[in-house]
């Protein structure tokens, strides 16, 4: 992994990320959805000023190899199932209700963090960056204490 | 030499389909390496397998020494490498909220998609999710505006504000990590579960 993270930084000067994709794809949508709620809002004007294709995105397409990528491991290791991964004491629902609200935070920080696990954590890391390292210790640190709370999902 | 894309040696087009390249051998080490399953990703926080804990800061410290190596043979500048700025404010608020969604979820969003793709339902719920919570962030942007871009610092390194050098701080990293890895062996032998088997397929 760490060697794909070089190759990223050679060939682009860039690290890894993934959150970033979805922003591309969110602003794309609402964009298509309602163009002139984009018109007025400050926020997606900045965006589309510095990207003015987001699609067209570095992330983007590196996610789309990600999905390839995970799909060719898990072919050629014999894991390709449609299944829900749970702790055996809660049910599908409860699992499926946490998975979202946990993507909702997840997606909210990211945001808010300038960056995900790899984009900010890994990456920033790699870079030795201040807010690499704070961002990873925000991110472990909290899952690390709030686990006792939500045990019952995994144990 | 490097990096390719900035000293343009490569066509923006090329950059973007390298990038689809990158992103296959990414998924594909993610995959390998168990990063789609979520209760080996939540293992890490209960020590019951911190395999991905494990990865991950290997991850970071080949990065760090391949960046370095690359430099010391001038096949890469480093000035060129996009550093990542520090808003102190919103780095630890977003990490804050991150960690919960990822005790919550069990997945974060690289590896959520890693996971979607080998057919895990949560992790495709995971993702809708994520669509929902940048919504909610691009939409209310003025609301949190202010802490968005409050206490920042520019994008200054650790080492430099530590002042070390890249290489004497790059190793002080290693050796933590290691002494993290004897942790992580220890605690998969403490909290090892009956109900869950590690490298599971």
């Amino acid at each position: 992994m760490g060697l794909v993270l070089v190759a990223a930084f050679w060939v682009s000067g860039r690290g890894l990320g993934a959150s970033g994709a979805i922003k591309s794809v969110v602003v794309t949508g609402v964009k298509t959805v309602a163009p002139a709620h984009v018109e007025n809002t400050t926020f997606y004007q900045e965006y589309l000023e510095t990207h003015p294709n987001p699609l067209k995105e570095w992330l983007v397409f590196e996610m789309l190899g990600v999905i390839v990528g995970g799909f060719l491991s898990g072919a050629i290791a014999g894991r390709l199932k449609f299944t829900v991964e749970k702790s055996p004491k809660i049910t599908n629902k409860t699992r499926l209700i946490f998975a979202v609200l946990g993507g909702v935070f997840f997606g909210f920080g990211s945001q808010l963090g300038r960056g995900c696990t790899s984009g900010s954590a890994l990456t920033g890391m790699a870079v030795l960056s201040v807010g690499g390292f704070v961002t990873m210790a925000a991110i472990f640190g909290t899952a690390f204490v709030l686990a006792y709370f939500a045990r019952k999902l995994w144990i | 030499m490097g990096p390719l894309f900035v000293n343009e040696i490569i066509s923006e087009n090329t950059n973007l389909f390298l990038a689809f390249i990158i992103g296959i051998g990414f998924g594909f080490v993610l995959e390998v390496n168990g990063f789609s399953s979520s209760r080996r990703l939540a293992g890490m926080f209960y020590g019951y397998d911190t395999t991905v804990l494990k990865v991950f800061f290997t991850a970071a410290i080949v990065g760090a020494l391949g960046l370095l190596f690359l430099s010391l043979f001038n096949w890469i500048d480093l000035s060129y490498i996009y550093i990542n700025p520090a808003y102190m404010y919103s780095a630890i608020g977003g990490g804050v909220v991150m960690g919960a969604g990822f005790i919550m979820g069990g997945y974060c969003p690289g590896t959520s998609f890693c996971a979607a793709s080998i057919g895990k339902l949560d992790a495709l719920a995971f993702i809708g999710g994520m669509f929902i919570g940048i919504l909610i962030f691009t939409e209310g942007y003025p609301l949190w505006e202010d802490f968005y871009n409050a206490r920042f610092l520019g994008s200054p390194l650790l080492s430099s504000i530590l002042g070390m050098s890249r290489g004497v701080f790059t190793f002080l990293i290693v050796l933590v990590a290691l002494g993290m890895f004897w942790v992580g062996e220890w605690s998969e032998k403490k909290f090892a579960r009956d109900d869950y088997k590690l490298n599971q397929k």
